[in-house]
């Protein structure tokens, strides 16, 4: 679908932006209605009402609290743990530490490197060491005080260029580097005559989702456990979970509850293996939520980045040779930091074609903060990289960036550096080209105001004028001090998990009494999966009614929420499971009849023969009988990098480019971003709303690295936990997102040829806006979140 | 928790019971309270005390109550009598915490980030406290002894603040690194009085308390046309006014900002406050341009 030039979807447009359009002009009939048309989320009205069940919202007759008691410092030895005056307490029920662990002491994503409470060291500030459960949340809170650790505090070790050091003392028995990939790729010797050099850095960013981490656990009194929890994916606690209590996992029941955003913060374990040994060892129902504070040490986060690049081409602006040095901080424990750096190196150069690539990539353990996944997952540090290098590279070439990219877009056909050839397609030019073309935003705010520079006179609202200049509420710009930028930059990044890691989906479909319910075990976090489900069946069968039951781990594993993929993997198995079922409706139906089933359709919960001699309902055509299909679906195969980092690593990628537009107020630093123009490779749009809805939810996550978020480190201690310091975007920051083009082109292989859309907004948005920044103070700017004392007091 | 229904119940309760918190719109009391900093045994509200809500001109003074929230500060016609102090309140958190912040709440604070700090210290406000015992005035550069520390002793209140409402120029400016919603990293008030012919610069979170800027001060009284209402100066003159209201400033380095990029940031808002600032006419209206 090419949305007509210029469609906004966003709050507030400016005096002079077209006005936002209706959700439901984006709608596009399908087949039958279902795929391709705004259908309403189901859990829609509910959020906005403050209705929808939360996982902090469970309850339980006779539920306890739990409460973690967390390192107060990023590396110590332990020298003793007391936990009678914590015990003693009245109201205290239990006080666990690692000896109470009876199965594996440790769990973790990737390597089970992470102890579920440190018993000798402490590798990070905010690490497990005790858990408490109690009558009340206070009691647990104070309890937990009273547990008294004994720490000798060691050095720690914070600087990621240091831990790479062979001389450095491993913070861990498995040692220092997590993963070192070195990626080689065509002739590394060859030289061109044009090269640019830079060196870049990206902060730690935090997820941020709204819901901290909550559960409930409830022990089924047969020594098993039932734990209601948010996360991405159920199996994969399941099987740590089991692990740590020592039990089987069928004696670990997990059901998700109602998710509060992830962007990869759920994937890692949190609270899921210390409630349910408090629920085991009380033989209580136990309940923990995570405060604010507590949430910004309890998860992961995106891996800090340090990257040195050098791009070499032709005078004509071909690529030659991209080299890079890559070096992510992964912090105390492995997560997923191998995936990350994975994809760090095989999108090192972005979406272009380049022939020869040298890429040294090492991801390190720190006693900071353990990394892991988070929205773009590695890609979204190297783009702001290599966009500011195609920039560099423009400017060095006197070459328009958008010419320099378009020459070097990839497409469906090319090999990548790791030597895969894109299969799918690939469609790099045409979003640059949509995004490039978007209009630009009116009017230009620059001598809008007052020649004093002020607003004398203007009201306090939220209306005025000065809401719309940097600084907003604050009223410190200075109009004539504004300069407008702008800047285009493009990313891309694999869908589905890779290097091997082939995992599938399960989904069922039955249908009863002329009801539909899916079943899978795919963690609905926000994004919207439940509703395309419904599509998708209603796509396939015909009916309206379709009900998605609650996911558990009573079927098969669907895999994660996460890298994209559910629309394609979960969606998939449901996709199949469904057509399974109506081919044996029409079956039974057929063979009723005495008829051909292939002459027979299921349309509008009817049965309907194809020369109009049959129309019959469901309900009565099936009577009691039930039809189930249950289906495991798998994507393509993978494999694993080899010694170069070559391979075909990946299933299927997706592109996006976004052009932004900001004001600077040049003296104070301040950024205000106006606007930011974008355009995205869907496949197919399955629902034109939910897109809109991750294309600006990923937008404003993208905004947040590029200009404020951080977690701010110093030697170890996390100096902003909270969101008084840890700024996130307001309704005032975000900008008009202008969506300028989704390009469809059907994926070969995906269900309905539909791509994942949920990270590749936030990959180039960071990027678009760092560079817009560039342009309107002519600073090199190399560092992500761009504070404002980089621009007001010149440079990095 | 004692919720007193007049200022007299109000006063005997809290000398019966001097270690209890008072609470006013518990935005900051009861963050406090959630991150554990606090856990008060008690808590007295000042809430529903009618002699503490509201505001009222005597003379050529207004008195704002100490249970005066951000968005009656920033409604007419108190934000046309004061309106610094409503672009301040304007920048508080969000419309819930301004619905429920009060100012007696930002005094007692005293955090060097409160932003209605450096408007009443350039507007030279006297804070009035009130015990069973009786009352006392304190101009509110002693009443804010340090970080989060006042001169509040126990068994007093916040009763009400004030300040003078003469014809001025009045200007608030807030740096943060957002557009909404966001600590000061600094600010700055400027009052350009119109009958002392005086102008007074408040500097915010640039310092353990909210800071006054004397020789940007003056510079800056030289420099303002009092007759015609407006600012005269040379790119020159505004470059030394920034300077000094620089100098003035004791910032730090924290997570929030470097004490090099506040000194630098108050400097430019100090210039920028006084080359907007334009005094009313005798009806109120306020000159648009030189
Ligand atoms: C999300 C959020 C955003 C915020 N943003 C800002 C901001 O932008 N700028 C800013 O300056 N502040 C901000 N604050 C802080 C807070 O809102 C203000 O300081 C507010 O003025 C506090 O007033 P209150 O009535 O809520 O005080 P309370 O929390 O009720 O009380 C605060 C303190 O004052 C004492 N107190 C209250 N009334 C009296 C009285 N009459 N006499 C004596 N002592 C009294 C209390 O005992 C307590 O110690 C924010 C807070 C939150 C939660």
């Amino acid at each position: 679908m090419t949305l007509a030039p210029g469609t906004t979807s966003t709050r507030s447009a400016p005096a002079g932006t077209a006005a936002p359009s209706a959700p439901s002009t984006l709608d596009r009939p399908g087949m039958t209605g279902a795929i391709g048309s705004s259908r309403r989320r189901p859990d829609g009205v509910p959020k906005v009402r403050g209705e929808f069940a939360f996982s902090s919202d469970l309850f339980a007759e006779g539920a306890l609290w739990g409460q973690v008691l967390r390192s107060p410092h990023p590396a110590a030895r332990i020298l003793g743990i007391d936990s009678t005056r914590a015990r003693d307490l009245a109201g205290v029920h239990t006080v666990l530490l690692a000896a109470d662990v009876p199965g594996s002491p440790t769990y973790g994503l990737d390597r089970k490197d992470q102890p579920v409470f440190a018993s000798d060291v402490v590798r990070y500030t905010g690490e497990p060491v005790a858990a408490v459960a109690a009558d009340h949340p206070e009691i647990a809170r104070r309890a937990a005080a009273l547990v008294e650790v004994r720490y000798a505090p060691l050095e720690p070790l914070v600087d990621p260029a240091k831990a790479l050091e062979p001389a450095t003392p491993p913070v861990h028995p498995d040692g220092n580097v997590f993963r070192h990939i070195s990626l080689v790729h065509g002739d590394v010797g060859t030289e061109a005559p044009v090269a640019v050099e830079g060196s870049y850095e990206v902060g730690m960013q935090d997820q941020a989702f709204m819901g901290p981490e909550s559960g409930l656990a409830i022990p089924d009194g047969a020594g098993g456990v039932d734990l209601y929890v948010s996360t991405q994916w159920l199996h994969v606690d399941q099987e740590q979970v089991a692990a740590c209590l020592g039990l089987e996992p069928t004696e670990v029941r997990l059901h998700l509850s109602g998710v509060g955003g992830a962007f990869g913060a759920r994937e890692d374990v949190s609270l899921q293996v210390h409630i349910c040994l408090l629920a085991l060892a009380t033989g209580r129902p136990v309940k923990i939520v995570y405060s604010r504070e507590e949430s910004f040490f309890g998860h992961v986060h995106r891996h800090p980045a340090r990257m040195w690049y050098r791009h070499s081409a032709d005078r004509d602006g071909r690529l030659v040779k991209v080299e890079a040095r890559i070096l992510l901080d992964g912090g105390a424990y492995a997560s997923s930091s191998t995936a990350v750096l994975s994809n760090a190196a095989c999108f090192a150069a972005g979406p272009y074609k380049v022939p020869n690539a040298h890429v040294e990539a090492d991801v390190v353990r720190t006693n900071n903060p353990p990394c892991g996944a988070m929205r773009g997952f590695g890609a979204v540090q190297v783009c702001h990289a290599y966009e500011a290098q195609m920039d560099r590279l423009a400017a060095e070439l006197g070459m328009d960036p958008v010419d320099l990219r378009l020459r070097n877009a990839l497409a469906s056909g090319d090999e990548l550096i790791t030597g895969q050839v894109i299969k799918g397609t690939a469609p790099v030019a045409e979003v640059i080209r949509a995004c490039a073309a978007a209009p630009m935003p009116m009017p230009d705010r620059q001598g809008a105001l007052g020649e004093d520079g002020g607003r004398n006179g203007v009201g306090i609202g939220e209306e005025s004028e000065e809401m719309a200049l940097p600084g907003g509420a604050g009223r410190s710009a200075d109009a004539r001090r504004v300069r407008r930028g702008v800047g285009l930059a493009v990313g891309f990044k694999n869908l589905m998990y890779s290097e091997g890691f082939d995992d599938s989906a399960a989904a069922a479909c039955r249908l009863e009494r002329g009801v539909v319910t899916i079943t899978s075990a795919a963690a609905e976090v926000g994004q919207g999966l439940v509703t395309l489900l419904q599509q998708i069946a209603t796509e396939v069968l015909g009916i309206e009614k379709v009900v998605v039951a609650p996911a558990d781990t009573g079927i098969g594993s669907a895999g994660s929420t996460s890298a994209s993929r559910q629309s394609w993997m979960t969606g998939g198995a449901v996709e199949i499971a469904c057509r399974r079922v109506r081919n044996r409706v029409l079956e039974i139906v057929a063979a009723r009849h005495g008829l051909v089933a292939g002459l027979l359709e299921l349309s509008g919960g009817k049965v309907v023969a194809f020369d109009g001699s049959l129309a019959e309902d469901l309900e009565t055509a099936l009577g009691d009988e039930v039809v189930e299909e249950t289906v495991t679906y798998c994507h393509a195969k993978t494999m694993p990098l080899d010694g170069n980092g070559q391979g075909d690593a990946h299933v299927s990628f997706a592109f996006a480019a976004h052009r932004a537009v900001v004001d600077v107020d040049l003296d104070l630093g301040l950024v205000k971003v106006v606007e930011i123009a974008t355009a995205q490779d869907v496949g197919r749009v399955l629902n034109p709303l939910q897109v809109v809805g991750q294309l600006e939810g990923g937008i404003a996550q993208g905004l947040g690295l590029a200009v404020m978020e951080e977690i701010v480190l110093e030697d170890g201690l996390v100096k902003n936990p909270s969101f008084t310091d840890y700024l996130i975007p307001t309704a005032l920051d975000m900008p008009v997102v202008r969506i300028s083009s989704l390009i469809e082109e059907p994926e070969p292989g995906a269900p309905f040829g539909a791509k994942g859309v949920g990270e590749p907004p936030t990959i180039s948005s960071t990027a678009a806006i760092a560079a817009a920044v560039r342009a309107a103070t002519g600073l090199p700017l190399t560092r992500v979140p761009i504070r404002p004392e980089h621009i007001a007091l010149g440079g990095d | 928790m004692l919720v007193p229904a007049s200022l007299d119940e109000l006063l005997a309760s809290v000398a019966a019971d001097t270690r209890a918190d008072l609470i006013a719109g518990g935005t900051d009391l009861m963050v406090e309270v959630n991150f554990g900093r606090r856990s008060p045994e008690s808590v007295i509200s000042v809430a529903l005390v009618p002699e503490l809500k509201s505001w009222y001109r005597s003379g050529d003074e207004v008195i704002l109550n100490a249970a005066l929230t951000y968005s009656e500060m920033m409604r007419p016609p108190l934000c046309e009598l004061l309106p610094a102090l409503a672009q301040a309140a304007r920048t508080v958190g969000s419309p819930q915490i301004r619905n429920a912040g009060t100012i007696g709440g930002n005094l007692a604070t005293a955090s060097p980030a409160g932003d209605t700090l450096p408007v009443l210290a350039a507007l030279e406000a006297t804070v009035v406290l009130e015990s069973a015992e009786g009352g006392r005035a304190v101009p509110v550069g002693e009443f804010i002894v340090s970080v989060k520390r006042t001169s509040l002793a126990p068994g007093e209140i916040i009763r009400s603040v004030r300040v003078p409402a003469r014809r001025a120029a009045q200007e608030f400016l807030k740096v943060g690194t957002r557009n909404a919603m966001v600590i000061a990293v600094c600010s700055v008030a400027l009052v350009a009085d119109a009958e002392r012919r005086e102008v007074h610069l408040g500097l915010g979170s640039v310092g353990p308390v909210p800071l006054r800027a004397p020789r940007a001060e003056e510079l800056a009284t030289s420099l303002f046309d009092w007759d015609e209402g407006v600012p005269r100066a040379s790119e020159k003159e505004l470059a030394r006014l920034a300077e000094l209201a620089s100098e003035a400033a004791r910032p730090i380095d924290d997570h929030r900002s470097t004490a090099r990029y506040r000194r630098h940031a108050v400097g430019v808002c100090a210039r920028r406050a006084f080359e907007r600032a334009r005094l009313p006419d005798a009806t109120g209206r306020r000159s648009v341009t030189p």
